[in-house]
């Protein structure tokens, strides 16, 4: 009996969900561990789709770039809550409106990573598109591909292919950690 | 000199170096996950290159898409043709772009602008 009435909540959520997904235009939701294979598939999975929307050549194109940057961003910097060094999860959303493209991620991250981490993206959000290249110039000059495989060019690539600001929310999990939320902004033309 | 012929994958690029053809060319996608892995061969192939090069070296890069991690890859390449040139050599970049992609061509441009290597642009359609 008991099993019953968690199968119909369970059901029932399936289906508010579902609900919510289609009024929201909702195109993709993910939680979980996020590695290059799932970067490879969820970029392949959003490139069809744009093709079939007849969505612009440019706009698809600044769509796959700022979802495979933000993937990557998660499978390489992504903390725990556990502390396990080796699974780097996150959330994924792509959702879209009449005028743009909403690309949502998340990932827990280390309360001490914050500060830095807040003046790199208060940085970007300050430039303007001049700026941002300029930005991103000097930084491939003088940056190095770290250990994990980052140039430290992320967050500067999303504004400059977007030409919109980074939005972005820290939510406080415990002393240690917290839900990082990055939201990039795609305008269809 | 040996020849590079790398067959592109969806988060790898199409790579030939071949000295003998004069054949030097990147395309398709990159976004491998370990940039370093990837392209280490290829600057090593670039470094020995350097000491003999051709009499005039037209590098293609033909790229519809790579991460910012590549980018700064593709950065070191060119800073290796930079020396080529600086050692009295002949190198041009020919840069491809889609017509529809003003991105690549502002990346392409943003290039030229940090060495002095001469670019030639072309745009392509599908």
């Amino acid at each position: 009996m008991d099993n019953n009435k968690e199968n119909h909540g369970f059901l029932d959520f399936a289906y508010q969900m579902y609900k919510t997904m289609k009024t929201n235009e909702i195109n993709l939701v993910y939680e979980g561990e996020v590695t290059q294979e799932i970067t490879k598939t969820f970029t392949s999975i959003t490139e069809k789709s744009l093709e079939k929307s007849q969505e612009s050549n440019s706009v698809q194109r600044k769509v796959f770039n700022v979802m495979v940057e933000c993937l990557q961003n998660i499978s390489k910097h992504a903390d725990s809550l556990d502390n396990d060094e080796e699974e780097r999860r996150g959330i994924v959303m792509v959702s879209h409106g009449e005028s743009s493209y909403n690309i949502i991620t998340g990932n827990v991250i280390k309360n001490e990573k914050i500060p830095e981490l807040k003046s790199n993206l208060e940085q970007v959000n300050s430039l303007d598109k001049k700026g941002l290249s300029e930005l991103y110039k000097k930084q491939m000059r003088e940056g190095r591909i770290s250990e994990k495989g980052g140039a430290g060019l992320g967050f500067i690539d999303i504004a400059k292919k977007t030409g919109s600001q980074l939005t972005y929310e820290f939510k406080r999990l415990n002393d240690e950690v917290s839900f990082f939320i990055l939201t990039s902004t795609i305008k269809r033309n | 000199m040996e020849v590079i012929n790398i067959v592109g994958t969806d988060d790898t690029p199409n790579v030939i170096l071949d000295k003998g053809n004069s054949k030097f060319e990147i395309s398709g996608r990159s976004l491998p996950e370990d940039v370093n892995m990837f392209y280490e061969p290829i600057l090593e192939w670039i470094d020995t290159y350097a000491e003999e090069p051709v009499g005039k070296t037209e590098f293609h890069f033909k790229l519809e898409y790579f991460n910012t991690a590549s980018s700064k890859v593709i950065l070191d390449i060119l800073l290796k043709f930079e020396e080529i040139v600086e050692n009295d050599n002949d190198v041009v970049i020919k840069w491809h772009y889609h017509e529809e992609e003003e991105d690549m061509l502002e990346a392409g441009e943003e290039y030229a602008d940090i060495v002095e290597i001469p670019f030639d642009y072309i745009s392509y359609t599908d």
